[in-house]
């Protein structure tokens, strides 16, 4: 009887690890198309800004992160022949490279400035996220790297969901945002389904989510963003919704209309002052860049923290101002937007201007 | 306590050390109870790695008689290489020296064959550095001058990224032995490798005062401890995969007291085993937790500090036992965490000095130097 039972358990396990391996082809069509639901949105003119500069020999590739520090300087985590971070000074010329040829920069996916400007990449190839100093120095590595023995048998590239939830161990976790007492809040990934939250010695309080379309599911957690109440957002990538938490991960609201998102920002950065904020989430394209979603994706969308829109911006391409899928916005000034796009290996600044006023019909 | 070290030790045919056992046994009870803690403090700085230099998981770290620090550590990239006849791995470790204040002094073995994934470094007393690889299942000996004198091991010249094809109907088995390496045909009970210097993922090396080479090998199929001359002739291995007396689970670190006896730390059996020289067991002792690297001291009476992580990450369950040779806890320090004084993955130690030692950890990426203090 013990058996039986075991071996049906396993069959159920075997099954639903099938089914959710299909996961990402059965979930609803207007969440996978990536067309905003939104209408009647208004346009925010936008203007890019001619910023970053590169000396000869230096060249950026898939741009997956970018953040500011509380001076100006801007750090853009890319994937290069190796995955590299770079500083820009306040006036976008390169600076310095930071953590050259670390044990943990394999395959950049974000990076983030905290309210004492140190530095935490996150990096999906390695499953970890490592801390530095405003200087570079590393202050705290989270997650661990496989055994790369041991990861073999995931070559070349086989490795799939496995949703093991591991107390200090991510699968291919996808962001980090903090909060005013410095716990940090991961959005964890492709190969969990789940956020996790850590208090600021890296020291492992709570999790919530598995996979799946659900309250309280997600289908690749792709961004995450903490506003100054300690609210967590959560870009659940493939089910086409912002998913807001409070500061325990007690489910609060989902934003469904504004395509998938592929990444959040809060705007005002991680020090609480007087200033409104607002959110902000890029609905891109997909990787591979099909003509179609091109026609109705590539925009970015301006909101109240409750979801109300305010406007949008961008449409996808590759020319100046356009974008060719956004994977990450800086928003500390809330009308001066960096933006890091993959397929055009490139960051840009993005000025927002007024909205026109209304036409009066 | 499904095994008592009570009851090993009187199944032992060696009588005289059932002392021992029963001290070992109060040890154990001891832990358990009140272990006194060992004030300290710790220096995260220890070896300055600055912005252009980092240290990625700490293999293992030890200093030679002139203070200086070595680090065997895991950085950038172990690479498989594609589209060649053979995928092997390449990179992934460096061997750093830096001076007794923490400046960094030089690198060695760059561009070395068998640098893929740090695991054990220690300082033998003519100031020979010698490096572990798991991955590429060697012990290198580099010379104070920084020259390779001794390879120890082969790394595999392909390695399988795909698990093996299931067997042809009607092929017969292989040998039952562990897999030294070289395909010797010596049928032995699993993990008792193949006689010969192959080894299976080695973990730590120590030597006796005729300068014979020890090694705990390991945490791959062979479950065994290989002897080895000074010039690197084998000489006998012992030891299988099992948890009974010399038998390892996993053999995670070696070290050798000025009498000549061999300390395993038989990591998944939780659990110290002494041997003689060649190989006959002695003893044990069990209290100390999750063994994963110790340190054998130097002074007139030798004590082991031993680290024990009690979880997978390093992150709920870890400190460091100070330990009699007999197995008697005299005291411990430290707790898991990312924090200074706190440790995450703690898989090497250096005791040079009885109290300010060398702690190199996995999951923190860091040396600290922790200075023990007389308990008030």
């Amino acid at each position: 009887m013990k058996r039986s039972f075991g071996l049906s358990l396993s069959v159920c396990v075997l099954a639903g690890g099938m089914l959710a391996g299909y996961g990402e082809f059965s979930r609803p069509v207007s969440a996978q198309s990536g067309r905003a639901t939104a209408t009647n949105v208004p346009v925010i003119p936008h203007e890019p800004v001619p910023f970053f500069k590169h000396a000869p020999g230096i060249y950026i590739g898939e741009a997956m992160g970018i953040a500011t520090n509380s001076k100006g300087n801007v750090y853009v985590f890319h994937r290069a022949n190796e995955t590299r971070l770079f500083e820009y000074s306040p006036q976008g010329a390169f600076t310095r490279e930071i953590g050259k040829n670390i044990y943990g920069f394999s395959f950049a996916h974000a990076v983030r400035v905290d309210s004492e400007d140190n530095i935490w990449a996150v990096d999906e190839g390695t499953d970890n996220i490592i801390k530095f100093n405003p200087e570079g120095k590393v202050l705290m590595v989270v997650g661990r790297r496989d055994d790369p023995v041991a990861m073999l048998t995931n070559m070349p590239g086989t490795a799939t969901f496995h949703g093991r939830n591991g107390r200090n161990r991510f699968g291919r976790q996808t962001d980090i945002g903090f909060d005013q007492q410095g716990n940090f809040f991961v959005s964890d990934g492709y190969f969990d389904a789940r956020v996790v939250k850590f208090d600021r010695n890296g020291r492992y309080l709570k999790s919530v989510g598995t996979r799946g379309n659900g309250h309280l599911q997600f289908s690749t957690p792709h961004g995450i963003a903490v506003d100054w109440q300690g609210n967590v957002y959560v870009a659940d990538r493939g089910n086409g919704r912002v998913v807001v938490l409070d500061n325990d991960l007690n489910w609060k609201a989902n934003y469904t209309n504004v395509g998938n998102p592929w990444s959040v920002c809060v705007s005002g950065g991680p020090v609480k002052n007087a200033s409104k904020q607002y959110l902000y989430s890029s609905n891109s394209w997909s990787d591979s860049a099909p003509a179609i979603p091109a026609e109705y994706t590539g925009e970015v969308y301006k909101m109240e923290l409750d979801g109300t829109i305010v406007g949008r911006f961008g449409r996808a391409g590759k020319a100046p101002g356009e974008f060719a899928t956004i994977h990450a916005i800086d928003c500390r000034d809330p009308n001066s937007l960096y933006t890091a796009e993959i397929n055009n290996w490139r960051a840009q600044k993005i000025v927002l201007k007024p909205l026109p006023a209304k036409a009066s019909n | 306590m499904t095994q008592s070290p009570m009851t090993h030790s009187m199944t032992s045919t060696l009588r005289t050390f059932v002392a021992v056992a029963f001290l070992a046994l109060s040890a154990s009870a001891g832990a358990q109870t009140a272990v006194p803690e060992i004030p300290f403090d710790s220096n995260v700085d220890a070896v300055k790695t600055g912005v252009d230099l980092y240290l990625g998981e700490v293999g293992g770290v030890g200093q030679n008689s002139k203070g200086n620090i070595f680090v065997y550590t895991r950085t950038g990239h172990p690479y498989a290489t594609l589209g060649d006849n053979r995928t092997f791995l390449r990179n992934g470790s460096k061997l750093y020296e830096f001076d007794k204040t923490g400046r960094f002094v030089r690198e060695l073995g760059q561009m070395s064959y068998g640098f893929n994934m740090a695991y054990g470094l220690r300082v033998d007393p003519q100031d020979n550095v010698w490096t572990v690889d798991l991955a590429a299942n060697q012990v290198v000996k580099f010379a104070p001058d920084g020259s390779i004198a001794l390879v120890l091991g082969r790394k595999p010249e392909a390695i399988g990224v795909r698990p093996p094809p299931p067997p042809a109907p009607g092929a017969t088995p292989g040998p039952g032995g562990g897999g030294g390496g070289f395909g010797g045909a010596a049928p032995g009970p699993p993990g008792s490798g193949v006689p010969g210097s192959g080894l299976v993922r080695p973990t730590d090396v120590a030597w006796d005062k005729a300068g014979n080479i020890y090694i705990s090998d390991g945490i791959g199929n062979n479950n065994r401890v290989v002897k080895l001359a000074p010039d690197g002739r084998f000489i006998k291995h012992w030891g299988a995969t099992g948890a009974g007396e010399g038998q390892f689970n996993g053999a995670k670190s070696i070290a050798i007291d000025a009498q000549g006896n061999v300390y395993v730390a038989d990591l998944g059996n939780k659990r110290i085993q002494v041997f003689d020289g060649e190989g006959t067991y002695k003893a044990q002792f069990t209290g100390v937790g999750t063994p994963q690297t110790m340190c054998m001291t130097t002074g007139a009476t030798q004590y082991l500090y031993i680290a024990h992580s009690g979880d997978p990450d390093g992150m709920d369950d870890a400190t460091i036992y100070k330990v009699r040779l007999d197995g008697t806890v005299v005291g411990k320090f430290g707790s898991a965490g990312k924090l200074p004084k706190e440790f995450s993955l703690v898989n090497s130690i250096d005791c040079r000095n009885e109290n300010e030692l060398l702690i190199g950890e996995m999951a923190n990426w860091r040396v600290q130097k922790v200075t023990l203090k007389a308990a008030r």
